[in-house]
């Protein structure tokens, strides 16, 4: 098949369009038809993108399914995939069918809020498959639409600040991104991505109001993507829209916020900042890393005061992401493969602890800690399943947390000891207000007489988090699984990523 | 020799007999109860000649270099008919139903859109303060159309005091320019003003030259005017003052700088970012405590001209290809708004604060999807057209090493991103049913709104081949 990719990319988007036009919405059989409908066309993306996997060859280093064609303002529409974009090419159809699951309960205008999500997961997998540095950008803003209107709609009480935060700090950032991109292309004449790749930027140092900018243009590129990335991962002292964003935001646009959109971020280091500005890179590592760690310590710190679940596990969320910037900016196997693997682990994972907040939620229309206490007498399937996924948020071995963890700390280690020790207490800390949570919710005297009535999971929401339990699992015993897919793309990064520091002769200046 | 002068002014010559033989036709014929047929045979006539200017081809000088007929001002010109056609066309339905359906209103368009046609062909500094006052009479007239409201009285009369300063100006420009160099032609000018040879006057002429465009096209400081004149008129007129004027401002500025002084870029380039930054930035910040829809529209176009004016600074033929691009966007982008304007009403009469848009989600939903899409375009988000039409004039500027201002720009978009949002926020987040507007419409304003969406989000695909019209235009224009 010549047009996976593409094929893979706009299903969904023309299954908005017939959603859109086609069908009509308001009456309850209706709204059913229109979840029925949104639940097969992502369903059928997951079973298309199955035929990306199996045709991925991991051994070569190459984009592979690469579809170019003309475009406009001297752009091709270019796209492929290498072993970090298909791994979450292939994480976004696996979650998108339980997202539209999560969001069978709402009965609020059914209809759009199908389609926003349809559109939000062609924009998702844009973002990830874009072979033109225009292009990506394109999906990467794209994606704010539909948050936006997600958020806004559907949202909590505090919806309409926590959007405009979100979509105000995510807009501001990437626009000095586009700054980034237009200055790429006057330089090297080309938005291709495997190009720029190989593109050498220069990296004299430049003066910029009278400051002599070591790195040079290297440097100010890579900061203007810092900008862009660093709100979307988000990092310390940026975070602070996440929080808001998820409290507010309907469950299952808590879902694709965590388990997604944050990981763009990360992505966009790997794809830019390492590959194309490495010496911006190799003087600015150390800063970031030092940032990484902030946020591990202070965000599980912040995250032990939280009276909402929603908070606690944005925070939790926060501190995760730092774990991954640990990794990506340490610059050696161990701490990218980690930092991709803790990507997708914290995918599976903060998808389904926003999942069982949504579950309470639904029941109990509360999301107050206070508010609960020996739950584990009513539902203990809830309960079970929700141990299960707290141990996987705190990296007990066993689950896919650990190995992504274990790998960034490994390393980190061998980049910086000092943090890599500090950023370890992050793992102690994430131990505390994981189990302590814990504790309020399930344990101790049921005194809520609200509590009494509730009931255990039913099927739908079992059969929403049994695959994610298998993943969690699955990767977190048999992780060559995964590593055999993103390993070699990894390693040819870090090969080159050195290869072009030794050419820019900037290994000198930057130690 | 004469003869082949007039050929190349026929479409201006042919709609200014149109514009008195329909003159002559109202008064004869019973004044507005003509209007609606004057006013549709209007749109008619401009739509036509829109396609007899397109369709012509290579570039002709006439009455010695007075006026020019080339790719870049036949772009321009199919520009302005279009949209002066989408104005009246929209406007119709709104001036009858706000009496205020009078027959000197299509022709004063047409009279002022001769005007601007003169504009963008003019090769010389005089046939450009001839074209440049035709368009502004006529202007002052419609801005106070409404004779009996003082608020569009006043809106006339500023606009005219103002206007007047700005003339000023700008003949005072032309005349230091004339003084030093001996010569009123662009080309002229051009062949004298060199690096080499370049006479503080010949400066001075140049930057009051620039400074009564930067009247014209709203560009902050010279912006004050704007707000108030955009509030006071009808709102049918304020839709004619966002578009077809400002394509014709900008398209004269343009061939001013690039082809009388474009031997010298460096000396314009700095005023044109400065002027462009502050724009942006100006009408960004100016218009978030707007509630008036009209108002922020008259900062939001500010903002984009500021935009335009940054793809002008690159002073290359790509900068004048991403300025000319974003021109088509913003006027298609602003005809759809304006449609939307014009049909806002609450009990059958006009309502201009956005507040009343609450929930429009409900009771419109069609008009409210086309609104997201536009705002979402104005701001420039991807995947709208709004987007490339930003990114280019970006590129432009920055291929051409103005950084800086394309930092400052950018950063204005995102405060800019903020008062388009709000009105989604109106539009979809509300809870509390207050009284919203009237679910009326008139169809030419839905076809046109509808279409101004729909063009938003197709023409990403290939920006309907304008990229290519506008890199034309504009090589015709560099050379």
């Amino acid at each position: 098949m010549q047009n996976l990719l593409s094929i893979i990319t706009f299903i969904p988007v023309l299954a908005a369009i017939i959603l859109a036009i086609v069908m009509r919405g308001g009456t309850e059989a209706a709204d059913r038809n229109a979840k029925w409908f949104a639940l097969t066309a992502t369903s059928v993306t997951f079973l298309v993108s199955l035929f990306l996997l199996a045709g991925y060859n991991p051994n070569n280093t190459d984009f592979q399914f690469v579809e170019q064609t003309k475009w406009i303002l001297g752009m091709n529409y270019k796209v492929g995939v290498d072993g970090i974009s298909l791994i979450f090419v292939m994480l976004i159809t696996f979650l998108m069918p339980i997202t539209i699951c999560s969001a069978w309960t709402n009965e609020k205008r059914v209809k759009e809020y199908m389609i926003a999500f349809l559109v939000l997961e062609t924009f998702m997998i844009g973002v990830f498959t874009a072979l033109d540095i225009v292009l990506f950008y394109l999906f990467f803003e794209a994606s704010l639409i539909p948050m936006f209107l997600i958020i806004g709609v559907w949202g909590g009480r505090q919806r309409v600040y926590a959007t405009f935060k979100f979509f105000l700090y995510t807009f501001l950032g990437s626009v000095l991104m586009l700054v980034g991109i237009a200055w790429m292309f006057a330089i090297a004449g080309t938005t291709d991505i495997p190009t720029l790749m190989e593109y050498d930027f220069p990296s004299m140092p430049v003066d910029v109001l009278g400051f002599s900018i070591p790195g040079g243009v290297q440097t100010l590129l890579f900061l203007a993507f810092f900008a862009s990335f660093s709100v979307k991962t988000p990092m310390w002292p940026v975070h602070t829209w996440l929080p808001d964003a998820h409290v507010q935001a309907p469950t299952a646009g808590s879902v694709d916020l965590a388990a997604i959109l944050l990981k763009m971020g990360g992505y966009g280091f790997l794809r830019f900042s390492l590959p194309m500005f490495p010496v911006g890179t190799e003087l600015l590592a150390d800063f970031i890393m030092w940032l990484s760690v902030i946020a591990i310590i202070y965000a599980s710190l912040v995250a032990l005061v939280q009276t909402d679940m929603k908070k606690l596990i944005a925070y939790s969320s926060v501190a995760h992401m730092g774990f991954v910037t640990l990794g990506i900016f340490s610059v050696n196997k161990q701490g990218i493969d980690g930092a991709v693997y803790t990507m997708l682990s914290h995918g599976f994972v903060s998808s389904a602890l926003f999942l069982s907040v949504g579950f309470i939620y639904d029941r109990l229309h509360t999301r107050e800690i206070a508010a609960f206490g020996g739950l584990v007498k009513r539902m203990p399937v809830y309960a079970m399943l929700f141990m299960f996924f707290t141990m996987a948020n705190v990296g007990l071995p066993g689950t896919s947390s650990f190995v992504g963890e274990f790998l960034s700390l490994a390393g980190a280690f061998q980049a910086n000891r000092l943090l890599a020790v500090l950023a370890t207490t992050g793992v102690i800390l994430s131990a505390c207000y994981g189990l302590w949570l814990y504790r309020r919710m399930f344990f101790g005297p049921m005194l809520k007489e609200s509590l009494k009535a509730v009931v255990d999971l039913d099927l739908r929401e079992k059969a929403m988090l049994a695959p994610l339990v298998i993943m969690t699992l699955l990767l977190g015993v048999y992780p060559s699984l995964l590593t055999d897919i993103i390993g070699p793309t990894v390693a040819n990064l870090v090969e080159n990523y050195h290869a072009s520091l030794a050419a820019a002769g900037a290994v000198a200046v930057a130690h | 020799m004469t003869s082949m002068d007039f050929s190349t002014v026929l479409p201006e010559v042919l709609l200014s007999l149109y514009a008195m033989a329909a003159l002559i036709g109202g008064v004869c014929l019973g004044k507005d109860k003509v209007a609606p047929f004057i006013s549709w045979l209007t749109v008619a006539i401009l739509v036509l000649f829109a396609a007899l200017v397109g369709l012509q081809s290579g570039s002709r000088v006439a009455f010695g270099g007075l006026f020019i007929e080339d790719a870049f001002s036949r772009f321009a010109k199919v520009l302005i008919l279009l949209s002066a056609a989408g104005v009246l066309a929209m406007s119709a339905d709104y001036q009858e139903r706000r009496n205020l359906m009078r027959f000197e209103y299509p022709i004063l368009i047409t009279l002022a859109v001769v005007g601007m046609m003169m504009m963008v062909s003019a090769g010389n500094l005089m046939s450009l303060y001839i074209g440049l006052e035709l368009q502004s009479l006529a202007l002052y007239v419609v801005a106070a159309l409404r004779r009996d409201s003082t608020r569009s009285s006043e809106a006339g009369l500023k606009y005219f005091v103002l206007g007047a300063l700005s003339s000023g100006i700008l003949l005072y420009g032309a005349a230091l320019t004339y003084g030093f160099t001996g010569t009123t032609d662009f080309a002229g000018i051009m062949t004298t003003v060199t690096t080499e040879n370049l006479p503080l006057g010949v400066l001075f002429g140049m930057v009051f030259l620039i400074i009564g465009l930067a009247f014209k096209v709203s560009a902050v400081p010279f912006h004050m005017w704007t707000p108030d004149v955009y509030e006071g008129s009808p709102s049918s007129v304020t839709a004619f003052f966002a578009t077809a004027p400002k394509v014709a401002a900008m398209a004269l500025l343009a061939r001013l700088l690039m082809d009388a002084f474009g031997m010298v870029p460096d000396q314009w380039g700095q005023i044109i970012a400065l002027l462009s930054v502050v724009s942006i930035l100006g009408g960004a910040i100016a218009a978030i405590g707007q509630m008036n829809i009209k108002r922020l529209m008259a900062y939001s176009s500010i903002t984009h001209m500021g935009f335009a004016l940054l793809g002008l600074t690159a002073g290359t033929a790509q900068g004048v290809a991403a300025m000319l691009l974003y021109m088509s966007v913003y006027v298609a982008m602003n005809i759809g708004m304006f449609a939307f304007i014009l049909s806002m009403e609450r009990d059958g009469q006009p309502i201009t604060d956005i507040r009343s848009l609450h929930m429009l989600a409900k009771r419109g939903p069609m008009r409210a999807w086309a609104l997201l899409i536009l705002l979402f375009s104005l701001a420039g988000v991807p995947p709208m057209v709004g987007f490339w039409a930003k990114f280019s004039v970006l590129l432009a500027a920055v291929q051409a090493g103005y950084v800086w201002a394309a930092v400052f720009a950018v950063i204005g978009s995102g405060i800019a991103a903020f008062y388009y949002l709000r009105i989604v926020y109106f539009m979809y987040f509300g809870t509390e049913e207050e009284e919203g507007i009237d679910k009326r419409i008139a169809p030419a304003q839905r076809v046109l709104l509808i279409a101004s969406a729909v063009i938003m989000l197709a023409g990403s695909v290939n920006l309907f081949g304008i990229e290519g019209m506008a890199q034309m235009a504009a090589a015709a224009l560099v050379n």
